[in-house]
């Protein structure tokens, strides 16, 4: 499809990968490019802000990884941009600028993982207390559990 | 948000309220009259007009047209959109009003932070959070057998579509086609749930603007589809009943005739609230030109379904990216051109009627067969065959302790669910329970959206803009 064709004409940098369910082109894009390639999305076409998320992979090189999801309603068709964002220095420049409405969901990815995107207007925990600590969806933040006590049962006579 | 117009240009549609009637000689001689009785004998005082010269109470009399601008745009009479222009007032005359969590009118556990210029609402912050239960965290700890448990739980309105999406997206990594029944049956909840939330939509909407009478007027209406949904699934909310790997249970019998009642009388009970509401002036007053969301900032915002739809735009994932066979149904997408909460009302109310023509079409086309796969891998055997066979019962022992492996990778699906697009965001390491779940819910970009539409409005309009974006708090905070 052209409208993917362009963009990976000009970031030569960015992978592109083709997912045939439902049929969409998913682009791994490092994170110094990020913000540019997506103004380039952007006025290629898919000017419609649908979803970001981060997600842990724990083990792997960089750890962190934001995905976001475009749509063109012209053009009926998804694109899925995928970043790398390392543990040891979590940042990646905010596209609030752009689609304002990755505001909310990029405060929850702050919130829920400890990526910090720079440029935000208002980074600050969304769903979770401000006092929390930590950050609960990263891999290495166990799911825990209350204790329960429960009633020692009568012993027999 | 500094990209909202001031105004917004367009054909608006006049309000039909008139301005009011002078008051002849005649009529306000008898008010003068009883007023005087009423001075002596009830308020027990002989003294003329003492209770006028506190207050004006009781008077009742209609101020002028056109005296101020803030009066036309109270009636709107001459409004072209419910943005007020005025000089922005020093930041000492601001007030701070804090509404909600728990207000009746913010639909569960939302809470504005507003700041108000008088009667003007200067800026608006949406404060989320308070029902939030960690369900992305907990997704991760239940195999995909006990995973749409758990996502049905998120939109509580309309589960069925939290479930389709979550077994889209399961199905997509597994690569399970489903037989056409299980289609069909999906189509006919999810269309039906559609309808019931919409019901309910049209209840909270009716009453945040005074007509009580419609919270029961929709709760009655949704009450048969709920009784369906319980006769079918066993439930009247949080199904489980549709699965990756079909439906749990095929439809019960003369489910056909329960079906024929729901649309003849839902029908009716839709036909009802039109006439209570498309000519009543008091609702008109209240929803024209309020609450103004603009094409460009629903797409900027990612706002979707019948707010996107209500500014005009024509898109439904139904007709785009056509999931469990909806494209073998034939229905319209209504869309609005204006963005305002009437806008929104008349597409709703044009999508439980296509809603219904769709369930109408899968009763008249609903394929025998199977409702759900045949691969003992995803669904477990009939009860039957477990006393049978040792293959059966070494399927249904694996899949009832350690669930299915799904194969490594991610996939993103999404369903058209009645407040927008539902996504499932799904990253498989290979195992049986999810890696990573993520939920993309549309009312968490509707309460976003919340400032672009209150932003220089009134404090009177706040409910009316948020009964129209039907947000359900379970579907934003998870």
């Amino acid at each position: 499809m052209s409208i993917y064709s362009s963009l990976a004409d000009a970031f030569p940098s960015v992978e592109f990968e083709k997912v045939l369910d439902p049929p969409q082109d998913v682009a791994h894009v490092p994170a110094a490019d990020y913000p540019e390639f997506v103004a380039a999305a952007k006025t290629a076409g898919f000017d419609v802000f649908a979803d970001l998320c981060g997600v842990d992979y724990l083990r792997r090189d960089p750890r962190f990884e934001v995905v976001l999801n475009l749509l063109s309603y012209s053009e009926s068709a998804r694109l899925r941009i995928r970043v790398g964002v390392p543990a040891a220095d979590p940042k990646l420049a905010s596209i609030t600028d752009l689609f304002p409405g990755a505001n909310f969901y990029e405060r929850e990815a702050f919130d829920l993982f400890g990526v910090v995107f720079e440029g935000h207007p208002d980074l600050t925990r969304i769903v979770l207390p401000d006092d929390w600590e930590g950050h609960p969806l990263r891999k290495d933040y166990a799911v825990g559990s209350v204790p329960v006590r429960f009633k020692e049962s009568p012993k027999a006579q | 948000m500094s990209d909202t117009p001031n105004v917004v240009t367009g054909d608006l549609e006049a309000p039909t309220t008139e301005a009011p009637q002078e008051l002849s000689e005649s009529t306000s001689e008898v008010a003068e009259n009883r007023r005087e009785v009423h001075d002596m004998w009830v308020a027990g005082s002989e003294e003329p007009g003492w209770m006028r010269s506190y207050t004006d109470e009781g008077a009742q009399e209609m101020l002028d047209a056109g005296d101020e601008p803030v009066q036309e745009i109270y009636r709107g009479t001459v409004v072209t959109d419910d943005f007020i222009e005025d000089e922005p007032a020093d930041d000492d005359e601001l007030q701070i009003l804090n509404m909600g969590p728990q207000h009746p009118s913010t639909h569960g556990v939302l809470r504005l932070h507003l700041e108000l210029d008088g009667e003007t609402i200067r800026r608006v912050k949406p404060i989320i959070g308070y029902l939030h239960t960690g369900m992305e965290k907990t997704a991760e700890t239940l195999t995909y057998m006990q995973g749409s448990t758990n996502v049905t739980r998120m939109d509580y309105l309309s589960p069925m579509h939290m479930e389709l999406a979550f077994s889209l997206a399961v199905e997509s990594l597994l690569g399970v086609e489903i037989p056409e029944r299980g289609q069909a049956i999906r189509i006919l909840l999810t269309e039906l749930n559609r309808v019931s939330s919409h019901l309910v939509w049209a209840a909270t909407q009716g009453t945040d603007l005074g007509a009580v009478s419609m919270l029961i007027y929709g709760l009655r209406d949704r009450e048969y589809i709920l009784q369906f949904f319980e006769k079918t699934t066993g439930l009247r909310m949080n199904h489980n009943f549709i699965r990756p790997g079909g439906v749990a249970a095929d439809l019960p019998d003369g489910w056909e005739e329960d079906i024929e009642q729901i649309i003849g009388k839902v029908e009716q009970g839709v036909s009802e609230y039109e006439e209570l509401f498309n000519g009543n002036p008091i609702f008109r007053d209240r929803t024209i030109g309020v609450g103004v969301i603009t094409p460009e900032e629903c797409k900027a915002l990612g706002v979707s379904g019948p707010i996107a739809r209500g500014s005009g735009i024509n898109w439904d994932l139904r007709k785009a990216f056509p999931y469990s066979g909806i494209e073998k149904y034939d229905f319209e997408v209504p869309t609005g051109k204006h963005g305002d909460v009437w806008d929104r009302y008349i597409v709703r109310i044009e999508e439980i009627k296509q809603s219904l023509g769709i369930v109408r079409q899968v009763l008249e086309t609903m394929p025998a067969g199977d409702y759900r796969t045949e691969d003992r891998k995803v669904t477990p055997p009939p009860r039957k065959r477990i006393d049978e066979s040792m293959e059966a019962l070494i399927h249904h022992f694996k899949l009832f302790t350690s669930g299915f492996k799904a194969p490594a990778g991610e996939t993103y699906r999404a369903v058209e669910s009645p407040r927008g697009e539902l996504g499932m965001y799904i990253v498989s390491d290979g195992r049986e329970r999810p890696w990573r779940m993520h939920a993309r819910t549309p009312s968490f970009n509707h309460v976003q959206a919340l400032p672009t539409m209150m932003t220089d409005s009134l404090v009177a309009d706040i409910v009316a803009t948020i009964a129209s974006c039907d947000p359900v708090l379970g579907d934003v905070d998870r």
